[in-house]
């Protein structure tokens, strides 16, 4: 039998997830520059007590080095899809609220958007940007907006249709006050959920990015990075740095994932039926 | 001193015949209109043109002489059929009540609001006493004329006439036009002051 209800079981998992997710994070940014200096002595080393996630060809603990490189990641992540969920925001009203042109000229824009792949974007905007954290951070953001900013203008055409968005107009409320009263309240939970769900695709893109070398800087340790190491060496037989940070980072990408789902379920519980 | 409705002509698309075809109205301050009608006539039409929800394709209403303002709070108000629908569902009515600018507290008293129900959601009370929400509201806002189209179609006989009474007790202090859809018979012998049938 499990226990509590459904909202219960989603809120404490909602919470573990989050706690999880956050001591990741802390512990990248907590773990000193000494913890990944390499020490040829122990080069090359598999998985073992010492070393979790074992050590690299030059050697570097790799557990250290994923924790710090995942915490790049999340931040990278987290700002990309704060950025684009703005956007997504800006744009989506703007559609809904706007003239029949200005809709139509950004609809049509979010399905040129949705139509280029978003890694050729990326790659083009971060080198155009001089690669590096600020390049990929802007390639990310501006890639990913398109599909919540289509939802938040469906939603936003729907709310301006109620009878209350009306008899507030004739109670002498200005647009922008309904817009910050009325629209952002009901808003708030789908760009939330919208956001949280935005954020294992922008990290997965950061680290497929920086893998071919347009993203963050090799001296950097970030997931990407990592693996795009480990790749000169699975021919010689080292496995681990190649599987143990991929598992850990699609372990991180399902846990936002997830995180997003349950979160979802407590804002809008009709959706655990879907 | 009137809200009117000169030679109005309306029908939701073109092409399609007209729902409200030549109509003319003059509601006077003092006075409480009945209308009434068959079902699909355009009573609920007309009442949002009144209010200015809807804009007649042809023809021009006017209160006071002037057309009803684009901005800021409109002289004419609509309380609608559907209270739930009139009320932001995520708001206490504390705040649906702030909305309409001033609190009058002999408002709610005259209404049977009770101080409870401010900390509620809409989805916590029943439609006819959303709907006293509703006409407090309206009434709040300093409207002159009164637009109540079915106001109290969901409330039992006791209630309406509540309603009704404060209703017109107000409109009497401030002197506010009223027009009034309804299909109740005795309902319209008792607030009318003068009766109009829309037909089909």
């Amino acid at each position: 039998m499990k226990k509590g209800n459904r909202r219960t079981r989603a809120v404490i998992q909602a919470a573990a997830l989050a706690m999880l997710l956050l001591v990741v994070y802390a512990a990248g940014i907590l773990i000193s520059g000494d913890a990944v200096e390499g020490d040829f002595l122990d080069a090359g080393r598999p998985p073992c007590l010492e070393h979790p996630f074992g050590t690299d060809a030059l050697g570097r603990d790799l557990l250290m080095r994923t924790l710090k490189g995942m915490s790049v990641s999340m931040t990278v992540g987290a700002a990309a899809s704060a950025i684009s969920a703005g956007i997504a925001v800006f744009v989506g009203i703007a559609a809904a609220a706007g003239s029949g042109r200005v809709d139509a000229a950004i609809s049509w824009l979010i399905d040129v958007m949705m139509s280029v792949p978003h890694m050729v974007l990326i790659i083009l905007i971060s080198f155009a940007m001089g690669r590096g954290f600020q390049g990929l951070l802007a390639g990310i953001a501006a890639t990913h907006w398109c599909s919540l900013a289509r939802l938040i203008r469906g939603e936003v055409l729907q709310l301006r249709s109620r009878h209350y968005i009306a008899v507030s107009r004739k109670l002498g409320k200005p647009e922008g006050w309904i817009l910050t009263r009325h629209l952002l309240g009901h808003l708030a939970p789908q760009l939330l959920v919208g956001a949280i769900l935005m954020f294992p695709h922008a990290i997965l893109h950061e680290a497929a990015v920086s893998f071919l070398g347009f993203g963050l800087p090799p001296e950097q340790p970030a997931t990407g990075i990592i693996l795009a190491e480990s790749m000169r060496y699975i021919s010689a037989g080292l496995w681990w740095p190649a599987v143990l940070p991929g598992l850990t980072l699609v372990w991180v990408v399902l846990s936002v994932d997830r995180l997003g789902d349950e979160l979802q379920k407590i804002l809008n519980p009709f959706s655990a039926q879907e | 001193m009137a809200l009117e409705a000169g030679n109005i002509f309306f029908r939701y698309e073109k092409k399609q015949p007209w729902i409200l075809e030549d109509v003319t109205v003059r509601i006077d301050r003092g006075e409480c209109l009945v209308v009434s009608g068959p079902s699909g006539c355009g009573k609920t039409t007309l009442a949002m043109l009144l209010a200015g929800y809807l804009r007649p394709e042809r023809g021009q209403i006017q209160a006071e002489g002037f057309p009803l303002p684009a901005k800021g709070v409109c002289p004419v108000q609509l309380i609608s059929q559907h209270p739930e629908k009139a009320v932001n569902p995520r708001w206490r009515l504390k705040r649906v009540l702030e909305e309409s600018g001033g609190r009058m507290e002999e408002i709610l008293e005259t209404f049977g609001i009770r101080r409870r129900w401010l900390d509620r959601f809409p989805c916590e009370l029943s439609g006819g006493e959303l709907q006293r929400f509703c006409v407090a509201r309206a009434l709040m806002s300093g409207a002159d004329y009164l637009i109540c189209d079915e106001i109290s179609t969901m409330m039992d006989a006791v209630t309406q006439a509540q309603i009704w009474n404060a209703v017109l007790r107000e409109a009497k202090k401030r002197r506010m036009g009223i027009l009034a859809v309804t299909h109740n018979r005795h309902l319209a012998e008792r607030i009318a002051t003068r009766q109009i049938a829309l037909e089909k």
